[in-house]
């Protein structure tokens, strides 16, 4: 039976699904329920300042996209840090942390980028036990216009700055949140990293406007006939999150860094990926917010499971091995060649393949053979570019099948050459050639 | 109350007020809102969809449907009136099950196909319920005059087709309301709610259309009347008589024919003072058969049975249609036909005798059996009873070729459609399409 429990940066958790920095860690009550149901560990909400807390808009917070049936892909909010005083949220962690003494408990924080106010909060912060710190310097809206959040996360000076603060004025280990509003994800990690961060956690909600109101001509969510941008996060980001995770994981300045990942983790399939991408730990949010904290009994028996079927005994033993096949393009064997093929028991002829094909790509599918409706790829059109597969509402009905080595391409004419042969050494690269000659 | 088992009992009030209003309620529900949206999301928007190629009307069922999704019904609703004006009415009494959704992916895929009937009746329905303009705008006036017979779904279609092409069209109507079989003929709880006639009045709205009642073709006036006073004429008089049963005890009273009795029903306002027998036995197998009995049922009759003399898979009443009777606890006997009715003063029971096949001939297997009844309803098909004068006939229907032009001494003059015509399929939505493509045929050959 496989073994979920962590140890990330010395702090263990029974399984690496920690609940991220966000409402569903806003207080003890929710919290000591998401323990009960199963959570790792959780990222409190993150902390702000001693003094008067923040206030939210009191109308609508959250915006949404949705797929088929009204599932929810992708979630906006304009929420802020904690609205509640620093001194309740130091108490009830303090107390939450003593009875569950085998959970993971992170303190978010969250305070200008001042070193008085770092110091301040450090040690208090220390004093309810906590098992690490998080920097938030991801949240797009409402503390960034405050000089906080992403505000600090989009310069890697600052980041590099609050980070060395804490390692120096505090003991705990210190994981950076990154926010992805920012061109390359490389930076803010480099900076976090020489700044002596124990880790990196991403990602951090994406600057968004979800949707537009159509009658009154509002962004959503509308507070009172005027919206602003959000931060979107859920399934719709996963894929975002997935790279930037890539990046940094294979990045020669930061590569080793432990990163704690985030950004649409809903099923253990989603919690496996961002661990084969080389995450200790993930965090979840939305998935929590969509359907409560019962859903982590699914990804801890998903994850045990495949665990299972694998032989992998702990996540170390398959943590970060999808790195080193993330590559760049130019990288990639041209002399791979694929068809897509379709399983005629499977499909169910809605003819998605060949339309998708015929309008968009390269008229490679058939739609009609000898008067019957019938749907078939001619390998000598295809290019094998695996849109018919994508569109095809029956899994596992279009396959894409390599060609063996020696066969001839009916599209190209050309024999399939056992050779990994890539851009760099193609004859139309103008850099090749220049090399060759 | 004791339940008396005498013979003769056919009589009205046998329920409640509460299970007639009940029973004759809608068969399905109209889809609210948010069923209406998680139907809509399981279409796929098949290319060349194999739902539109089994629609007899082509209407674009997988555009309809994504409207529906992306929050038009409006728009919807226009997509299906495109194609088929009738569209609502169609909605809730096509056999989708052997239409549109037995072709469905989603039938092949998991047996359940989407329910575009549904859809169809949630978008339709919407439509109407707004108080929208009428969705065509009739072209400018042609001056040509084109006469229409019959107020059924073949002779509407083809009236409002030919007046949103500015023609001027006169429909000649033999009863005392318009609808045909949509307001005599289709059950009681597909049509619920004076809908045939709201959908009429709804269809008018194009204007240019006149409509005469009481006009009966063969006595009223004839064929070459028409032919000799408009520029073009369209027959869809449907197949308004019923073949009687011919056999001894056919003349007691009790026994009718099951359109006769449907036609009352669909009348009557107040269901309970419809007289139904205590025991019933419908002879037939296709919509006609099913809608008898059902309705039977529904009316508080004890007893229904449904005999019919071929086979179950040889049935014309679709297998959902079956189910639909079996559910409503109607008793199904198949390989038997009548033999005699028996009775004194009126029906007592009747006698069947079972039947075998033989090289697709049907023979007596000599042995009988006897049901009760005090009522027995014929539906073993309806004829053409109209004066069509000089019109080609192929069999007993009305011979057609291509744009549903008849063939006559006349030229082209006059067209035909729906169930009056050879080789028809006797639905509402083929009656709808046959008018479509006549009127599509007189416009081209008017403006010819
Ligand atoms: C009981 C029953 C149930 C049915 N259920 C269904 C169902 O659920 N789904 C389905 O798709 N189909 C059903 N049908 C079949 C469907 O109703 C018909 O196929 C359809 O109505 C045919 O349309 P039509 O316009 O050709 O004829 P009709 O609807 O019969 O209309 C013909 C019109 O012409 C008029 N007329 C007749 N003779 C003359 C004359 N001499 N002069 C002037 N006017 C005349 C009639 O009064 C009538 O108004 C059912 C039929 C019956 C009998
Ligand atoms: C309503 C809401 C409030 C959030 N508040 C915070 C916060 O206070 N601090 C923080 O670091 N992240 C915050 N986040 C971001 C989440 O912690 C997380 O990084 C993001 O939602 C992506 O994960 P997900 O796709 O699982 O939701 C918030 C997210 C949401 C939806
Ligand atoms: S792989 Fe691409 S080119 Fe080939 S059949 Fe599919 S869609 Fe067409
Ligand atoms: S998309 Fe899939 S199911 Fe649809 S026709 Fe193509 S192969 Fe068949
Ligand atoms: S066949 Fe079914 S899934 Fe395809 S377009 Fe028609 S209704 Fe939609």
């Amino acid at each position: 039976m496989a073994d979920l429990s962590t140890n990330f940066l010395g702090i263990k958790s029974p399984n690496p699904f920690w609940l991220a920095s966000a409402p569903p860690t806003d207080k003890a009550y929710n919290v000591e329920r998401a323990y009960e149901a199963g959570w790792g560990g959780v990222v409190w909400k993150t902390l702000g300042e001693a003094g008067p807390p923040v206030v939210n808009v009191n109308g609508p917070r959250y915006g949404a996209i949705w797929g088929p049936d009204r599932r929810l892909l992708g979630l906006n909010n304009i929420e802020l840090i904690t609205d509640r005083d620093l001194e309740t949220n130091l108490r009830e962690m303090t107390e939450v942390k003593k009875r569950w003494p085998d959970r993971a408990l992170i303190a978010s924080i969250m305070v200008p980028c001042e070193e008085k106010s770092w110091r301040d909060i450090l040690p208090r912060v220390e004093d309810t036990g906590a098992d690490g710190i998080e920097l938030n310097f991801g949240c797009p809206h409402g503390m960034s216009e405050r000089g906080m959040g992403s505000a600090v996360g989009q310069v890697p000076e600052y980041i590099q700055m609050v980070t060395e603060w804490c390692k120096e004025f505090g003991k705990l280990p210190v994981i950076v949140k990154l926010t992805p509003n920012i061109t390359d994800i490389r930076y803010p990690a480099r900076a976090a990293n020489k700044g002596g961060a124990d880790a990196v956690s991403l990602i951090n909600t994406i600057s968004s406007i979800v949707s537009v109101d159509l009658d009154n001509f509002s962004p959503n969510p509308s507070i009172d006939g005027r919206g602003s941008h959000g931060g979107y996060c859920g399934p719709a980001v996963k894929p975002i999150a997935l790279n930037m995770v890539a990046e940094i994981a294979r990045d020669p300045e930061t590569r080793g860094l432990p990163i704690s990942g985030i950004g649409g983790v809903s099923t253990w399939r989603d919690a496996a990926e961002f661990i084969a991408l080389g995450c200790g730990t993930v965090q979840v949010c939305t998935a929590a917010m969509t359907y409560g904290f019962k859903i982590v009994q699914e990804m801890i028996d998903g994850l045990e499971n495949y665990m299972d079927e694998k032989g992998y005994e702990t996540i170390e033993d398959f943590r970060g091995m999808a790195v080193p096949n993330v590559t760049d393009w130019q990288y990639l064997n041209l002399n791979y060649i694929t068809k897509a093929k379709i399983d005629q028991d499977l499909c169910i002829k809605c003819g998605r393949c060949h339309i998708a094909c015929e309008d968009t790509s390269h008229q490679a599918i058939t739609s009609m053979v000898d008067g019957v409706r019938h749907f078939e790829v001619m390998d000598d059109e295809c290019v094998g570019c695996n849109l018919c597969v994508n569109v095809c509402p029956v899994e596992n009905c279009i396959s894409m099948v390599p060609m063996a080595t020696g066969e001839t391409d009916p599209r190209t004419g050309k024999t399939v050459e056992a050779d990994y042969a890539n851009w760099t050494m193609h004859p139309n690269n103008p850099m090749a050639r220049e090399a060759a000659e | 109350m004791t339940s008396t088992l005498e013979s003769g009992d056919v009589r009205a009030g046998r329920l409640s007020s509460a299970e007639y209003a009940e029973n004759f309620s809608d068969l399905h529900p109209p889809l609210d809102h948010h069923e209406a949206l998680v139907e809509a999301d399981r279409c796929y928007f098949c290319y060349d969809a194999p739902c539109m190629n089994a629609c007899p009307t082509s209407i674009d069922i997988p555009l309809f449907i994504r409207q529906i999704q992306a929050g038009n019904p409006v728009g919807a609703a226009k997509t299906i009136f495109e194609q088929n004006i009738l569209g609502g009415m169609c909605a809730r009494v096509c056999p989708t099950e052997t239409l549109c959704e037995e072709a469905c992916v989603r039938e092949t895929a998991e047996g359940k196909p989407v329910k575009i009937g549904e859809l169809q009746r949630h978008a339709t329905d919407t439509y109407m319920a707004r108080e929208l303009p009428h969705p065509f705008k009739r072209a400018a006036s042609t001056g040509r005059t084109v006469a229409v017979v019959g107020a059924g779904p073949a002779g509407l279609s083809c009236a409002h087709r030919l007046a949103m092409h500015g023609h001027d069209v006169v429909i000649l109507e033999a009863r005392q309301k318009p609808g045909g079989l949509n307001e005599y003929g289709i059950a009681a709880y597909k049509a619920t709610n004076d809908f045939a006639q709201r959908e009429v009045e709804w269809l008018m709205q194009i204007g240019g259309i006149e409509l005469r009642l009481g006009q009966r073709l063969g006595s009223d006036f004839e064929v070459e009347d028409l032919v000799n006073q408009y520029d073009a004429v369209f027959i869809g008089v449907g197949l308004p008589s019923a073949y009687a049963l011919d056999l001894p005890g056919s003349d007691l009273p009790g026994v009718e024919s099951a359109i006769d009795f449907i036609a009352r029903l669909r009348q009557a306002e107040d269901k309970s003072t419809l007289p139904v027998g205590q025991d019933v036995v419908v002879v037939g197998g296709g919509m006609t058969a099913v809608d008898a009995a059902v309705q039977s049922k529904l009316l508080g009759a004890r007893t229904v049975s449904l005999v019919y003399r071929r086979g179950r898979e040889q049935m014309p009443a679709s297998r959902y249609e079956q189910d639909l009777a079996a559910a409503h606890g109607v008793h199904l006997v198949f390989n038997a036909k009548p033999a005699r009715i028996n009775g004194a003063n009126a029906v007592e029971s009747i006698t069947f005798e079972y039947t075998a096949s033989e090289g697709g001939k049907l023979t007596g297997t000599g042995e009988t059996f006897e049901i009760s009844a005090d009522q027995v309803l014929a539906a073993i098909g309806q004829w053409m009873e109209a004066d069509t004068g000089e019109l080609e006939l192929d069999g007993t229907t009305l011979a057609r070729t291509d744009g549903n032009l008849s063939l006559s001494p006349y030229g082209r003059k006059v067209w035909v459609g729906g169930d009056c015509a050879h080789g028809g399929e006797d639905l509402t939505v083929t009656a709808v399409e046959d008018g479509k493509i006549a009127a599509e045929s007189i416009h081209a050959t008017l403006a010819g």
